[in-house]
């Protein structure tokens, strides 16, 4: 059986192979093609954004009864992603490949310590409270757009 | 389980990993000068003191300097465990471990006892600070994944590593008797082989995935062979200790699997690193490979050292000491150096940003140009060491002088990092809102 954890563990890495994607295209200054790449990397991550803020962080939230404890402070660190991909895009129009890569150098140490900790405690504690409606969660997950 | 686990106040302040790397340098720095100052001398016999002395500058502190300030940073963060009272811990473990390498090296290389004495005792006590202040921390991590196991099993090789170093110290200060002659071999070896490999290796299980964006590592490597190492190591000493230092065939087998477990890690490191997912020129992961090859050469170098019979040059154990101290953690550090300053430096500041103003990238910190031309300097100097190591007649100065131009090349870069931190510091604080958030 696949946990929830697993789940989004593996979704993590989906949106690494998007990113790495997209930074290489702007490094071989390939515009056309970092548009897309680029494109489809911000989707994977506001799509991980929301399966995690409007599905499994309210459930954690309602079960456990607190929203200020670790899920606050991944939805901060959410947001100071979303601040950096939007800069990401702007230099990305702006053709600016030494920004862009100055910005994605620093999203991917934001990203990977915020996902270390997601993958090492939360995710634990999501799978022990939200455990026993696994495979319902994990429907809903993949239909979130 | 410890829900508060994930705040982020737990990050400790930015001045304590900060001043154990800026202070790092400057210790590089003076083992330059000690190779300036005393020449061939230095390389010449393991055991002088004007080696010592260089090699104590470089392994306390630079290594453990920076190793000990990015544990500090890195244990609240990644394994949701504050470290007790950051900052007099900080405190407590710089002067200690600062002031105590200063006085070993200046008790060794002016032959003055009364330094080594004071210096070993401020080595003890420093450390000390840290190893307790870590275990806490350690013990209250919520997940206990083979990274947090790898660290528990470093910092408590750092423990033993300080107590024979104890021993050591109230040889050369006091003239107390050693309880057995094999703690001559055991100092060295639980620092190099338990502390810093073992160290290297936990943390790099994580990092090298994620940063570099290779392929995972096995499984079973990451599960096994750091308790492996430690049970081959704790083997290897019963055996030298029974022994009274003398290298029996089971010491020797030991040694061998240690040194095959290290190359192992090496190579598969780099195996990994040839199918990264990222492939932009990175500072980092070229230090990493510098790293990882001197660590592989290290390694085959001192397995068959040990498995040769009869004693070797003594120029062959100074150019493994380089090897996996300067090529190997040496090169490691500073490649993780200009990933973690710089990024704290953003981090620190965008958190202080109000809505639309935004802190300065990690690269407009620190440009990759310094990183590479301070990488270039570093290899040149590791180059020079290794020659000098073999022929150190001729190469003893220019080595000493390659390696000062390294570490001032890193403290420039350190301060670059500090300098952007401190003037984007003004700015934030300048264009934001009166409230705070």
């Amino acid at each position: 059986m696949t946990g929830i954890g697993d789940y989004m563990i593996n979704h993590h890495k989906q949106c690494d192979e998007v990113f790495a994607r997209a930074e290489q295209a702007v490094g071989a200054a390939d515009w056309q093609r970092a548009q897309a790449e680029f494109e489809a990397f911000a989707h994977q991550m506001d799509r991980h954004f929301d399966m995690e803020e409007n599905l499994l962080f309210p459930e954690f939230e309602e079960k456990t009864g607190h929203a200020g404890g670790p899920t606050q402070v991944m939805r901060m660190e959410h947001d100071q992603m979303r601040v950096v991909i939007h800069d990401m895009r702007s230099a990305l129009e702006a053709k600016d490949a030494e920004q862009y890569l100055g910005l994605s150098e620093t999203f991917l140490v934001l990203m990977q310590q915020h996902n270390y900790k997601e993958e090492g405690i939360l995710y634990n504690m999501i799978d022990q409270v939200l455990g026993d409606q696994g495979e319902k969660l994990i429907a809903r997950l993949d239909s979130v757009a | 389980m410890n829900q508060a686990g994930l705040q982020l106040e737990q990050a400790p302040p930015l001045s304590v990993p900060f001043r154990f790397f800026l202070l790092a340098p400057v210790f590089l720095l003076l083992a330059a000068a000690a190779l300036l100052w005393r020449g061939p001398e230095a390389l010449v016999a393991r055991l002088s003191p004007a080696a010592i002395a260089v090699a104590h500058l470089v392994t306390l502190g630079f290594m453990a300097m920076v190793m000990m300030g990015a544990m500090m940073q890195m244990l609240p963060v990644l394994q949701g465990s504050p470290v007790p009272r950051p900052r007099e811990t900080a405190a407590v473990t710089c002067a200690g471990v600062g002031l105590g390498t200063l006085a070993l090296a200046a008790g060794f290389l002016f032959g003055e006892r009364w330094l080594l004495n004071a210096g070993g005792l401020a080595l003890a006590a420093g450390f000390l600070a840290f190893v307790a202040a870590v275990l806490v921390c350690l013990a209250g991590a919520p997940s206990q994944n083979h990274t947090v196991r790898a660290m528990w099993l470093a910092v408590l090789s750092l423990l033993v590593t300080v107590l024979f170093g104890v021993m050591l110290a109230t040889l050369f200060g006091w003239g107390i008797a050693l309880p057995n002659s094999s703690v001559h071999s055991l100092h060295p070896g639980w620092g190099l082989l338990g502390w810093t490999g073992l160290l290297v290796v936990g943390v790099g299980f994580e990092l090298v995935p994620m940063f570099q964006m290779t392929p995972h590592y096995p499984k079973p490597m990451t599960r096994y062979l750091v308790p492996a190492i430690l049970a081959l190591l704790a083997l290897w000493s019963a055996a030298l200790w029974f022994d009274e230092g003398r290298w029996g065939a089971f010491a020797v087998a030991c040694a061998v699997m240690m040194a095959a477990a290290y190359a192992l890690f090496a190579v598969v490191t780099m195996a990994l690193q040839q199918r990264r997912r990222r492939r932009l020129p990175d500072v980092t992961l070229d230090f990493w490979r510098v790293g990882m090859g001197s660590l592989l050469a290290a390694s085959l170098a001192w397995g068959v050292r040990v498995a040769w019979p009869g004693p070797g040059p003594e120029s062959i154990d100074i150019l493994i000491g380089v090897l996996a101290t300067f090529g190997f953690a040496g090169s490691v550090i500073s490649g993780m150096l200009y990933k973690i300053m710089p990024f704290l430096a953003w981090f620190h500041l965008q958190a202080m940003c109000g809505p639309g103003v935004r802190a300065p990238n990690m690269k407009k910190i620190l440009p990759d140009a310094r990183q590479r031309l301070q990488f270039r300097s570093q290899v040149l100097a590791l180059v020079l060491l290794c020659a000098a190591a073999l022929w150190p007649g001729t190469f003893v100065y220019p080595a000493a002088l390659a390696l000062a131009a390294a570490a001032v090349l890193l403290e420039i870069n350190m301060l670059i990092v500090v300098r952007a931190y401190r003037d984007n510091l003004r700015q934030v604080s300048d264009a934001r809102p009166g409230s705070p958030s």
